[in-house]
């Protein structure tokens, strides 16, 4: 092993065979940072293991008050949403029974859409991950909420809960990385496939919920033989299940209750859908991929303390900045950051600890990378765009 | 998790499985509920209609059930779900309405430090909605009721035999032999003491015993045979604490009981590391699964929380539990388990529905 030590020693750049052992040895107490970007970043985790704990601890005593904190008011808070969310649905879709008139078609069809985004958003995804489980309501639990959208509760559950949650914007671990069709990182290798890479994205915004439910599937799995096909066909059997009766709704019951009126109910559900496709795309794109959200290498996930896990969900998320309403339509994920320390906390406090959490980043030195939707998504689709070319050179 | 109400019948029920449809991934019900929360289909709800108090620590709560809501027999309990914080909480507590109310009445008394007693005496407002599960239990009557029958009851243990004798009250025929021995702390602290005075005004056939813990001490069966000198030709119905329970099926035989507190704990268990479902929950010692469930914000179905009812039984996949009734540490794969009794005694791991 001199060789490693010789190599590091020069501080020549290691050849590909090289790569794996030369960079074992060199690694400092936390390296969060892939070879490509180590420069952007590393100024900013150049932090002990004893300041990274520490960090740690007072991120827990954030949680710990919170979960102290919780009761009542936040138990309405929820309740108050979904039953806004419902109401929302019925007046959007009886507004679209009369949808030849053209502003009843505008206003149904925005009321419509949203409400999906907020059935998603707000509701769905935080209810999923059992932020609201603590009330023991059953019908608010994470164990049986099932929400408006083609991929199953259970699946997404594990892709997004599990997955992308534990191993945040590890490339080749985290699925949300590109969603198995785009390139979004230089980690991945480039093949003449993703010189196709923004027109990817944009059919993946417009069917968006069909690529999530779709992704769930991890077909790469399957053909590297890390997964039986009996599970995959499980799978699309539930997805498939699942997709008729979101498709029966929207495309065939409610326009044909519509009578004479068919098309324009089925013009504005699908609109609606949609609409709801492109901004969850959006918000959940900005939410790792801008420039400052970092990405991480498998390698650097053996044995991350929870200090290390705090940093890696910090950087590797983004924020959006908006008002209130923005907030609540983005399902608060416009607190990224707060939403990946600490996945469980009702998403309604968010905005609460936001401040303490960059006050803490500041102090650390750690970046807090936040921005308006349009700044962050125009760095993405720029990102996007500049890997459908091989080098992917800024 | 209560157990469901039962599915709307007939027409109704169909029409409601069509509009699915329109409602997927929710149920109708979802929606049905913004206009009035008893709506629902799948749980059965009611809504509080009037608080009486009755003591300076006891109220009587009456409940607009849902049209699912089967009736009650008296004596019998009722599963009750309230919010608490904006936690969910559910307790039993025996009816105290005759048979066939339309409305049910339950009549609580506050337990020092109880969570969902002091919320329902002190702090439940009118127009609440609560979880409500079809009324259970074995602290009946049977029909025709004995020719000599002798109530035994102390505290909050007259409510189950307040609701047997407004029912014989209400009831066509004259009512049986009875008698009725009840003790309170105090003249103060005794719920129904009027009532009950009234009742016995009434019908020649009832005697009302009222004692005064504070007064002339507990009740006891060698006191209670001196106050009823033909006991043993009565059938005997008790409710109250433990102790008195205890001392009553220990001295006379076919003592029919109903009890309002677990049965004292021979262990407190080591706790242990359970997963429930997908996730795992640490089991505090002397914690029984379902509280270690529950505060872990886990669905768990639950019923008595004594370990009568059996509406909390899950099966055990793996592993041991502990009674904390008797300290055994029992359990193969695939038994049923009764989660409101047992503790973890290490690893284990259950099923939820």
């Amino acid at each position: 092993m001199t060789a490693t030590l010789d190599t590091s020693v020069t501080g020549r750049e290691p050849g590909p065979d090289e790569t794996t052992a030369v960079r074992q040895p060199q690694r400092p107490v936390l390296e969060l940072v892939p070879s490509s970007r180590r420069e952007d970043v590393q100024a900013t985790t150049r932090l002990t293991a004893e300041q990274i704990e520490e960090l740690g601890r007072r991120l827990d005593a954030i949680r710990d008050r919170i979960l102290a904190e919780r009761g009542a008011s936040d138990a309405a808070y929820i309740r108050d949403v979904i039953r806004k969310q419902r109401a929302l649905e019925i007046g959007g879709r009886a507004l679209l029974f009369a949808g030849v008139l053209p502003p009843a078609w505008i206003a149904g069809t925005a009321m419509l859409s949203i409400a999906k985004i907020l059935e998603n958003m707000e509701i769905g995804h935080n209810v999923m991950h059992g932020q609201w489980d603590w009330m023991r309501d059953p019908k608010i639990h994470s164990s049986s909420w099932e929400w408006d959208n083609v991929s199953s509760s259970t699946e997404w559950k594990h892709s997004h809960n599990y997955l992308h949650h534990t191993y945040t914007n590890v490339v080749g671990k985290d699925r949300d990385v590109g969603y198995g069709i785009l390139r979004l990182s230089e980690e991945q290798r480039w093949t003449p496939y993703h010189l196709g890479n923004p027109l990817y994205n944009f059919l993946l915004s417009l069917f968006f919920e069909y690529g999530v439910a779709l992704h769930d599937l991890e077909v790469e799995k399957v053909l590297a033989g890390q997964k039986p096909w009996s599970r995959v066909w499980q799978q699309v059997k539930s997805i498939g299940r699942k997709t008729g009766r979101q498709v029966f709704k929207d495309y065939l019951a409610f326009p044909a209750l519509a009578g004479p009126f068919f098309l324009p109910v089925l013009a504005g559900n699908l609109t609606a859908n949609v609409v709801r496709n492109i901004w969850s795309h959006a918000v959940i794109f900005c939410g790792h991929f801008p420039a400052g959200a970092v990405q991480f290498s498998e390698e650097q996930l053996a044995d991350e303390s929870r200090g290390e896990w705090y940093v890696r969900q910090l950087l590797g998320s983004a924020n959006l900045d908006g008002g209130r309403f923005f907030h609540l339509m983005t399902g608060q994920l416009s607190f990224q950051i707060e939403h990946h320390l600490f996945p469980d906390l009702p998403s309604n406090r968010y905005a609460e600890i936001a401040p303490e959490v960059r006050a803490l980043c500041e102090e650390y030195g750690l970046e807090y990378t936040s921005g308006p939707l349009w700044t962050q998504y125009l760095q993405v689709l720029g990102t996007i765009n500049r890997l459908a070319l091989p080098n992917g050179k800024r | 998790m209560f157990r469901s109400a039962a599915p709307a019948p007939g027409r109704s029920g169909r029409l409601l499985a069509a509009a699915s449809a329109l409602t997927t991934p929710l149920l109708p019900e979802d929606f049905l509920t913004l206009f009035d929360p008893l709506w629902s289909t799948t749980s059965l709800r009611g809504r509080v209609v009037a608080r009486r108090r009755e003591t300076g620590r006891a109220v009587s709560v009456t409940i607009e059930p849902g049209r699912a809501w089967a009736g009650h027999r008296a004596g019998q309990y009722v599963g009750v779900g309230i919010d608490v914080d904006g936690v969910r909480h559910r307790r039993s507590y025996s009816l105290s309405s005759p048979e066939g109310a339309r409305y049910l009445t339950v009549t609580v008394q506050e337990v020092p430090g109880g969570v969902v007693s002091t919320k329902l005496v002190r702090d439940l407002p009118i127009g609440t909605v609560v979880d409500l599960e079809q009324a259970d239990g074995g602290f009946t009557l049977p029909d025709p009721p004995p020719a000599g029958l002798l109530f035994v009851t102390a505290g909050s243990g007259i409510t189950p035999v307040m609701s047997m004798l407004r029912t014989l009250d209400a009831g066509a025929a004259p009512m049986p032999d009875t008698v009725l021995v009840h003790s309170a702390r105090t003249p103060e602290d005794t719920i129904f003491a009027a009532e009950l005075a009234g009742l016995a005004a009434r019908h020649p056939g009832l005697r009302v015993v009222q004692r005064h813990s504070g007064v002339t001490g507990r009740l006891d069966p060698a006191s209670l045979d001196a106050a009823v000198p033909d006991r043993a030709d009565r059938t005997v119905y008790a409710c109250g604490p433990d102790g008195l329970l205890d001392a009553l099926t220990d001295a006379w035989d076919d003592v029919v009981v109903e009890r309002f507190t677990p049965p004292a704990r021979a262990s407190e268990g080591t706790g242990g590391t359970v997963e429930f479902g997908t996730g795992t929950v640490e089991v505090q010692p002397g914690q029984s699964l379902l509280e270690a469930g529950e505060s872990a914000g886990r669905i768990m179905p639950s019923g008595c929380r004594m370990g009568i009812c059996f509406g909390c039984v899950l099966p055990l996949r793996e592993g041991r539990v502990r009674d904390l009734r008797t300290g055994q540490a029992h359990g193969e794969p695939g038994d049923l388990v009764q989660t409101c009794v047992n503790s973890a005694c290490g690893p284990a791991s259950i099923d939820l529905p």
